[in-house]
């Protein structure tokens, strides 16, 4: 069983704290989602882990293994991102091929197909791609590579919704062919909320929330009726944002809620990802600490 | 089938509940393949495993059953026990909402019962 583990891992650049005392493990075959808001640190977390940057303190640790310039662990993983690793003058088939002798293999039937579903040309130059073509070729590549760990950041940057839905789709086949660990840092929450079995939200350089999907929606309980009435119920329980209509008002909480007696008046029911990240994520008077 | 998914209630359940709806309705029938968790994965971008966790209940109801190699089908017999649960949970599910509805209406037992025959006759 492969764990990728980030270990008290803290940046700072010049003045600025990026990521303070980060704690994670990412487990085998699990599909992650790394959300925050922009400056959140999320790219610098994921190029951290590819050992692209060095942490000031702390550690990444691959089978217990420190990835640090440890070729072997780094051969597990794939990061892409928006840093374009290739020169502008090289063809895209040489890319193919440069990536198959550094990585060892390529998965050149699939990187067909997708070639042919996206529409692509090899035979140009890296340079001319447009910013869509430029993601979804990198994607190609991250696909296709015999790694354990891929990480994609922000990996529909520019891309129309039929390709972005021809790339989750063909994610999934990918995943349930060849089952790895996908970790997606993006901010298109609703496309990827189905998608992704773990969450992780980054704010402000430390970690809000790391736990299943599942079980972070459960937690979540929109409170909806008369003002009085909601303020009552939701007395003393981790409400995280709040509508107001009239005299109607919905409390937003995120939390287990005891067993006390619910009025007629009010209507309970769950709230989704996107709306639970824009509470936790905005800065909301009162509680704001996480629930883990 | 045709999903569609709220955020209300788990996936994995609603999952569930459209194989069970599209058996009721006939869409699936009895001995026939359903789509397999990567299709129905791809199609609605979900989670492989919550796919897998809905069928596994379904599974667990006998409404369809795993064959080797081949897939899922519907078992013989599961449109018939679809619709008997139905049956047996209609009075909870629909007729004592009915009836307090019509309360706060203030509907009377008599105008709600001939309302009840006129959708009859319809």
């Amino acid at each position: 069983m492969s764990v990728l583990e980030v270990n008290h891992v803290s940046k700072s650049f010049g003045s600025n704290t990026i990521l303070q005392d980060i704690n994670l493990a990412f487990e085998e075959n699990k599909i992650y989602g790394l959300l925050g808001r922009n400056g959140a640190g999320k790219s610098t977390l994921l190029n951290i882990m590819t050992n692209r940057i060095f942490p000031d303190a702390g550690d990444v640790k691959l089978d217990s293994e420190n990835i640090n310039d440890n070729d072997t662990k780094l051969g597990l993983m794939y990061l892409m991102s928006e840093v374009n690793l290739y020169s502008n003058g090289t063809t895209l088939k040489q890319i193919i091929s440069d990536t198959e002798l550094m990585y060892g293999d390529f998965d050149h039937s699939f990187a067909a197909r997708l070639i042919d579903e996206f529409g692509i040309d090899i035979n140009q130059k890296f340079g001319k791609l447009s910013t869509g073509y430029n993601s979804i070729f990198k994607l190609i590549l991250a696909l296709c590579v015999p790694v354990k760990f891929v990480l994609l950041d922000e990996p529909v940057l520019g891309l129309d919704a039929n390709h972005r839905e021809l790339f989750y789709s063909e994610l999934i086949q990918s995943y349930s062919d060849n089952p790895r660990t996908f970790i997606i840092s993006t901010h298109l929450i609703e496309e990827v909320a189905n998608i992704i079995s773990d969450v992780i939200v980054l704010d402000q350089g430390r970690i809000m929330l790391d736990q299943p999907v599942e079980d972070v929606l459960a937690k979540t309980h929109s409170v909806v009726g008369p003002a009085k009435d909601v303020e009552r119920y939701t007395k003393g329980l981790n409400v995280i944002g709040h509508d107001t209509m009239g005299t109607i008002k919905a409390n937003y909480v995120y939390g287990d809620l005891d067993d006390r007696p619910l009025p007629d008046t009010v209507q309970l029911s769950n709230f989704d990802l996107q709306k639970l990240f824009i509470f936790l994520t905005n800065k909301y008077e009162g509680s704001m600490h996480s629930e883990n | 089938m045709q999903f569609e998914f709220n955020s209300a209630e788990p996936i994995y359940r609603q999952v569930a509940e459209q194989i069970e709806d599209a058996i009721a309705s006939g869409g699936f029938e009895e001995g026939q393949q359903i789509p397999s968790t990567t299709e129905v994965s791809k199609e609605f971008h979900i989670n492989p495993a919550t796919v897998l966790k809905g069928m596994n209940i379904a599974v667990s109801k006998q409404l369809i059953e795993k064959r080797r190699g081949l897939g899922m089908f519907v078992t013989s017999g599961a449109q018939g026990r679809i619709l008997a649960a139905k049956r047996d949970s209609f009075y909870e599910e629909f007729v004592v909402n009915l009836v307090k509805e019509a309360r706060n209406l203030n509907i009377s037992e008599d105008d709600l019962l001939a309302l009840v025959k006129r959708g009859y006759d319809q």
